[in-house]
């Protein structure tokens, strides 16, 4: 007897639309994946909305504005399962870099009328706000992890996405260590495993996008940086980018701020 | 739905997809006559010009990627422009050169996005690429394979197709080795080919009719199509450097969006993107995809917004043309990059992000901290054009006698294929789109 057909649902909050793209950038899968799940809200792809209630929400995107705080209430509400996708919805996203200065200074800097702007003090991840069942890390997500995701949904199973950090990755990917090598910063260290080593495979010292991984050694790591002769300021800056408002980024970042 | 209260219609339409980014548009109609047109932009505002102060000028690229999942290699390319002109640098020809084949990666994959999930949709009758896929599948992979091509290129030059990593002030990280530039060369040639047939089928297919007047802003350069490099022009016959582009653009912030409104200074609105670029550039294009303009039903100029979708095919077979050009004479390159020591000045970096006209500019300080910056992006730039187009062509509807009562749904998709002619990227001028009709 043929089942239902899972219901999966992409939502938008603040973002760049990158991770969502990650879904139709699975070119070989896409199709397929249509046939195992309906696609019942997806506005980036699909004008053709199913009303809810969702089996599977993704949302991307972080909480920025009084509607973003409403909507993420309305999908935690119609959904199933709920997954966050990418460091915006996880973190903050690089708009939480609001969290470390005045908003208002920063909405008069970019618009001439700052009274038509509705935005909240700080950018927040969706956790904050409602309970969420998985959190899928990247700036942008990992289309393999992504995959793996919906693969385990569908099989009712915990998705199996590695919790150590970049230089795991790096050391199974056989790159050389770029710090120990080139004297090359590097936050491999500290940060989630998910890309790969990305960075360090193109030479590159690893810039942090995955988030921290859990309980990362971050004074360790920022006293290397500093014995590499990486000016304090620099090393707050490392540490505030794509992820800057997760918690153990932020805390380090502000050891490292410069008192005006 | 439809609310009827005193003597006000208002039909809500669902939330308008397949844009990326969210916003809204509201048509006010009165005695037969479109009144108003407001295209609403509800992206949340995420304040990149303030948060770019006080980084280090490295950081600009990788931090402005973010603006857009879909083009981030236009916003890394405008932004090391602009901070290698503010320090006085010029990259050698080949970095320029792989700068360029990554360029045309996003374009195929970009355009191959809109054109055949985005776009076609509409045309062919569809709610969705992958509702058409059901009677078209053949379009559809064909589609995903573009899509597909156009990631493999970035992939292999920026390391991902979303926020590549390998871009860099003054270069690249590392250049692609012998067996990456034969991989891209193979998956080119095939992509070529699937291009060329989009372009065929894109040129059989009945486009609304439309003539725009508006002036039209394109990069131009001495011997090809623009995409990462040439000086300003427009059809008004202005000419300049991205420095004097940055003195014309004006921009406003009205009420009604989170996206700012842009105007060139003295003459009023404008478009940039595909129309323009073609319209401007048309000779400028290499032989096979001249042929596929006039297999897509193309002349030399293009002023109906509707067959954007032509000239994004186009653009498609020459990117793809373009890369396996620069790639069959490419020797290895030199070193990947050249040091880009900061200098206090302001600098300017204009490119063909795939939507159109994209500025950046920085003033740094002499130990390359951002002062300041800002970013015009395409969409902000043909905002009031989306909106007079839709005045245009929903008047020509009413005066053909189109009965807003029962024909509302037919002309509320016609409006929603009108809005996608620009492939509005909302999040990079900044939720939903709802499309609502005021009759008073």
């Amino acid at each position: 007897m043929a089942q239902r057909r899972p219901r999966l649902a992409v939502w938008k909050l603040a973002s760049c639309d990158g991770c969502q793209l990650t879904l139709l950038s699975c070119e070989d899968e896409l199709l397929a994946l249509a046939g195992e799940m309906e696609i019942a809200y997806f506005l980036e792809a699909s004008s053709d909305v199913g009303p809810g209630p969702y089996d599977l929400s993704l949302v991307e995107g972080s909480v920025s504005t009084p509607d973003d705080l409403a909507r993420v209430q309305e999908i935690r509400r119609i959904s199933g399962r709920l997954v966050t996708i990418g460091a915006c919805a996880t973190a903050g996203g690089i708009q939480a870099l609001r969290d470390f200065a005045d908003v208002r200074e920063f909405t008069s800097v970019v618009y001439a009328h700052p009274e038509y702007v509705r935005t909240l003090e700080r950018s927040t991840g969706v956790a904050e706000h409602v309970p969420v069942d998985f959190e899928l890390r990247g700036c942008p997500i990992d289309r393999g992890q992504l995959l793996e995701v919906l693969t385990a949904y569908l099989h009712d199973r915990r998705p199996r996405i590695p919790a150590y950090s970049v230089c795991v990755e790096c050391k199974r990917r056989g790159v050389t260590c770029v710090t120990v090598a080139h004297g090359t910063p590097c936050l491999g260290p500290v940060t989630h495993a998910g890309c790969g080593a990305l960075c360090p495979a193109y030479g590159r010292g690893c810039y942090g996008c995955f988030g921290p991984q859990e309980n990362p050694s971050t004074g360790s790591l920022s006293r290397r940086l500093v014995d590499l002769g990486m000016p304090e300021r620099d090393v707050a800056r490392v540490y505030r980018t794509f992820n800057a408002g997760a918690e153990a980024f932020r805390e380090e970042s502000r050891k490292h701020e410069e008192v005006p | 739905m439809t609310h009827r209260s005193g003597g006000d219609h208002v039909l809500r339409r669902a939330a308008l997809a397949r844009v990326e980014g969210e916003g809204a548009m509201c048509l006010h109609v009165s005695d037969g006559r479109v009144t108003d047109v407001e295209l609403t932009i509800f992206e949340p505002p995420r304040f990149f010009e303030a948060m770019l102060r006080g980084r280090g000028h490295t950081e600009p690229p990788d931090i402005t990627a973010r603006i857009c999942g879909i083009c981030p290699v236009a916003y890394q390319t405008s932004a090391c422009h602009a901070i290698e002109d503010a320090c006085g640098v010029t990259v050698p020809e080949h970095i320029e050169r792989l700068r360029r084949v990554l360029y045309c990666g996003e374009w195929v994959g970009s355009h191959a996005l809109h054109v055949h999930m985005l776009h076609l949709p509409d045309f062919l009758g569809y709610d969705s690429a992958l509702a058409m896929a059901a009677d078209h599948r053949e379009i559809v992979e064909r589609g995903l394979r573009l899509k597909k091509a156009g990631n493999a290129v970035m992939t292999v030059i920026g390391g991902r197709a979303v926020h590549p990593v390998n871009v860099r002030v003054g270069g690249f990280y590392r250049l692609p080795t012998p067996e990456e530039v034969a991989s891209m060369r193979a998956t080119l040639t095939r992509a070529r080919d699937d291009a060329l047939d989009t372009a065929t089928f894109v040129g059989t297919l009945d486009m609304p009719a439309m003539e725009q007047p508006y002036e039209y802003a394109a990069l131009r350069a001495p011997d090809r199509y623009p995409i990462e490099s040439g000086e300003v022009v427009t059809t008004l016959g202005r000419r300049g450097s991205a420095r004097d582009y940055d003195g014309w653009v004006r921009e406003e912030h009205v009420e009604r969006s989170t996206a700012l409104h842009a105007t060139l200074e003295g003459d009023g609105p404008y478009v940039t993107g595909p129309l323009a670029r073609y319209t401007l550039n048309s000779d400028r294009l290499s032989p096979l995809a001249r042929e596929a303009a006039t297999a897509a039903g193309l002349g030399t100029t293009c002023r109906n917004p509707f067959q954007s979708l032509a000239v994004r095919a186009v653009e498609m077979v020459y990117a793809c043309d373009e890369a396996l050009s620069i790639l069959s004479t490419w020797d290895g390159g030199g070193e990947p990059f050249v040091e880009v020591p900061p200098a206090d000045g302001v600098g300017y970096g204009v490119t063909e992000a795939p939507r159109g006209l994209l500025l950046h500019r920085y003033r740094l300080a002499a130990d390359g901290t951002v002062l300041d910056a800002r970013i015009v992006p395409p969409t902000s730039q043909n905002q009031a054009a989306v909106e007079a187009d839709l005045r245009a062509f929903v008047q020509a509807r009413l005066d053909e006698g189109l009965d807003l009562d029962r024909d509302l749904e037919a002309l509320t998709r016609q409006c929603e294929l009108a809005i996608r002619n620009y492939d509005p990227c909302i999040s990079c001028a900044t939720h939903f789109l709802d499309l609502t009709v005021v009759q008073e």
